[in-house]
């Protein structure tokens, strides 16, 4: 008996129903066989409405292998009941959640079975933004804080609620919902394949170049289209340019919330720098419009190239010269190191991905595990760290800059040799009938993962977004137990998970 | 310290001395010139092309930069009619001057709609409290870049605050999603009279991507008067600041 189909991160598309429909028991039995192994974590679990069933599919990455195995279970109109996995897998806690919120499905024993982002096509209507059940401590000693949904600075609605023994936290529960769009379903509503990709640049505008990548990636597995070899260098390029702007960004907002006011300064100008050579090379700071299906319509040139070299060697220097001062004046370290400790353990049983998996010595990048694009060819180093705390995740993002550097001009060497190709963007393709696709793109977060079903004519009648922020919101709730509470915007800042990409 | 002054000396002079003339790169797009009006069949494809309506056909061929997302798919498609070029000043306070049509001088306020209380307060200093309501993050990462070391827009006086209660106006970035509507509602309230409310970037103004989304909630936009409307996608720092500068009359 077949338990699950095999595909990777570059196959083209697979028949939907060539994933093998289990029944549940045997489908429990598949996934712990998969998840006793750390290198295994779950991309995404979710369901859609496929004649009068419900189908849930779950896409599982083994990293050790490269492979992505896919597996279903089918529950019949009127059945609403399943025995939670989230006691067995916590990591899956979050995508039973949506699916129960979104379909009304009960998980029997779920511990946590809370709203995910109040949807407006939610089975239960009478749950509202107010009325979040917050987990609650009765005693006199405690009290609660609650912060947002609109936050002191300029950035995106989430509501904090914290529970705390005067100055320490003891829980911290985070509300979301706030920046629900619609995305998934306005997919299926744009049949034009401009719009598609405008609506996946605008999942989450800091990763622009990321979430549209993988989206494009998606079509084109459904349309057996392979990229041209310049094409994905370009692509690969465009991405790293993306992590290197937010990471500096980060730097400097890290060192903004200790108070380094050198560290804050020269890192905010050097981020400018970098994200206006994204816009000197396709006229948007975030990289709008660089990234398309099929094609490019800002193919990379020699101007652009100089570009990029002049300024990543410059502004590379300037910032290993003020990182390695930021990570090593005892005012900054004493704010950063052992603050918003997430252990290893708690890393793996919660599925963390992207850099929060890293800082907690994980080795979890979809650009090594999984390779896509031109990374097939040439792998990044693997950056980690160890303790899991502010520090890392800083230190991180250091590392991962000058790693991502050094990336880019081996791509650039790599782009001068290779047969420059032309291909414009094709927004009239037509997509292969019964389908199931998937597309797992390394955004500076973590992996972005996109997922499609077509009809028998070819229409996309299912689309599924899914954020790293989806598994790593849970692990700033971890990192900030028994901190104090003013360390939590550090903590929060430097994990700086996405609010639209995960409300959607 | 010496390696911090070494920092520093590198870090050099960072501020754009003139906001008003800087110069952006040339594939920056910005406002668009229409070179030559369409004809009927074309102008039929380019709404079938345009991703976000924006196409307008009453009153003369024209391109709303109110629903613009600026992703110049109908310049590539047709380019001896359609230009973006790098003009980043395209803030307007008639939602109609967003419009542009053949022959259009470069967008500017309308002075005569500016509500006299504004000028007379704010000249000098002006408090936002920033709403993202839906917002995909990039309009709110550049009104921040608006502040920073490069773009200081606080040497007008002009500063985002943390309380509603210190601000003179809000700033609303995103579609305005159901479930922020009431947040929205209620900081807008505690901001004390008289107020400004400014949209920022094109979600804001027209809903962009999601005017159709049933998880946006635009009514709040129906109650007040919107005293600026700064469209992009996301907006340039360049783009806000010369604005608001150009509504408060500096």
């Amino acid at each position: 008996m077949k338990f699950f189909l095999e595909t990777d991160n570059n196959s083209n598309s697979v028949n939907l129903s060539d994933i093998p429909v289990l029944n549940y028991v045997y489908f429990s039995n598949m996934l712990i066989s998969f998840f006793k192994e750390p290198d295994s974590h779950c991309l995404s679990y979710y369901a859609f409405k496929k004649n009068n069933n419900l189908k849930f599919i779950c896409a599982v990455a083994k990293d050790s292998n490269e492979k992505i195995y896919l597996s279903s279970h089918e529950l019949k109109a009127g059945e609403t009941a399943l025995k939670s996995l989230t006691p067995i897998f916590p990591q899956l806690h979050i995508f039973e959640r949506e699916i129960s919120e979104k379909f009304g499905i009960v998980f029997e024993d779920h511990p946590w079975n809370k709203p995910v982002r109040y949807p407006y096509d939610r089975s239960d209507k009478d749950k509202v933004m107010n009325n979040y059940p917050f987990f609650q401590i009765e005693s006199e000693e405690l009290h609660e804080v609650g912060v947002g949904p609109i936050h002191a600075g300029v950035i995106e609605p989430g509501h904090f609620r914290f529970i705390c023994n005067g100055e320490k936290v003891l829980h911290l529960e985070i509300h979301l919902g706030y920046q629900h769009r619609g995305v998934e379903n306005l997919f299926l509503k744009h049949d034009n394949g401009i719009k598609r990709c405008i609506l996946a640049e605008s999942i989450a505008g800091d990763t622009a170049v990321g979430n549209s990548l993988a989206h494009c990636q998606l079509i084109e597995s459904l349309t057996d289209f392979e990229a041209p070899e310049d094409l994905q260098i370009e692509r690969c390029i465009a991405l790293e340019l993306e992590r290197i702007a937010v990471h500096i960004g980060d730097t400097a907002a890290l060192c903004t919330d200790v108070g380094y006011q050198l560290g804050q300064v020269v890192c905010e100008a050097l981020r400018t720098t970098i994200i206006n050579t994204t816009q000197f090379w396709c006229g948007n700071r975030f990289g709008k419009g660089l990234i398309r299906p099929l094609g490019t319509n800002y193919p990379l040139n020699a101007a652009v190239v100089d570009e990029i070299v002049k300024i990543l060697t410059d502004s590379g220097e300037r910032y290993y010269d003020i990182a390695e001062r930021i990570y090593s004046l005892p005012s900054v370290l004493g704010r950063f190191d052992d603050i918003g400790t997430v252990t290893t353990e708690q890393a793996l049983s919660i599925g963390a991905v992207g850099m929060a998996a890293r800082t907690c010595n994980i080795h979890r990048d979809t650009r090594i595990n999984h390779p896509f694009q031109y990374f097939r060819k040439r792998k990044p180093q693997i950056v980690t760290q160890e303790k899991g705390d502010a520090l890392a995740r800083g230190m991180l993002r250091y590392l991962e800059v000058k790693e991502s550097v050094k990336l880019i001009f081996d791509l650039i060497d790599q782009w001068k040799i290779s047969e420059k190709s032309t291909s414009k963007p094709d927004y009239n393709y037509k997509l292969k009938p019964n389908q199931f696709a998937v597309s797992v793109v390394e955004g500076w977060r973590g992996e972005l993962c996109h997922f499609a079903v077509t009809d028998e004519k070819g229409n996309i009648t299912h689309y599924k977004v899914n954020d790293p922020s989806m598994h790593n919101w849970f692990a700033l709730a971890l990192a900030v137990r028994n901190q104090e509470i003013s360390d939590f915007p550090i903590c929060n800042k430097s994990f700086n998970l996405s609010y639209c990409g995960y409300d959607l | 310290m010496i390696k911090e002054i070494k920092i520093l000396r590198r870090h050099g002079i960072q501020y754009v001395p003139d906001l008003k003339e800087a110069f952006l790169s040339p594939l920056f797009r910005g406002r668009p010139v229409i070179k030559e009006e369409p004809y009927n069949t074309e102008i039929e494809i380019l709404i079938k092309l345009c991703p976000s309506d924006a196409i307008v056909t009453e009153g003369g061929f024209g391109i709303d930069l109110g629903k613009c997302v600026f992703c110049k798919e109908c310049a590539f498609a047709f380019p001896n009619m359609i230009e973006f070029t790098n003009d980043y000043k395209i803030a307007a306070n008639d939602r109609n001057d967003l419009i542009v049509r053949k022959g259009d001088p470069a967008i500017k306020l309308n002075e005569g709609i500016i509500r006299p209380e504004v000028r007379k307060l704010f000249k000098n200093s002006l408090k936002l409290r920033q709403v993202s309501a839906g917002g995909d993050n990039s309009c709110e990462f550049e009104l921040n870049a608006s502040g920073n070391v490069n773009f200081d827009m606080g040497r007008y006086g002009i500063e985002f605050v943390a309380s509603p209660r210190h601000a003179d106006g809000i700033v609303i970035t995103g579609p305005i999603t159901e479930n922020m509507a009431e947040a929205l509602q209620i900081c807008y309230d505690a901001v004390p009279s008289p107020k400004v409310i400014i949209l920022v970037g094109t979600d804001a103004i027209s809903g962009g991507m999601f005017k159709e989304s049933p998880a946006v909630n635009r009514k709040f936009l129906e109650q007040y008067p919107v005293d600026l409307y700064v469209p992009g996608n996301p907006v340039h720092p360049l783009t806000f600041i010369n604005g608001i500068l150009s509504l408060l009359g500096k």
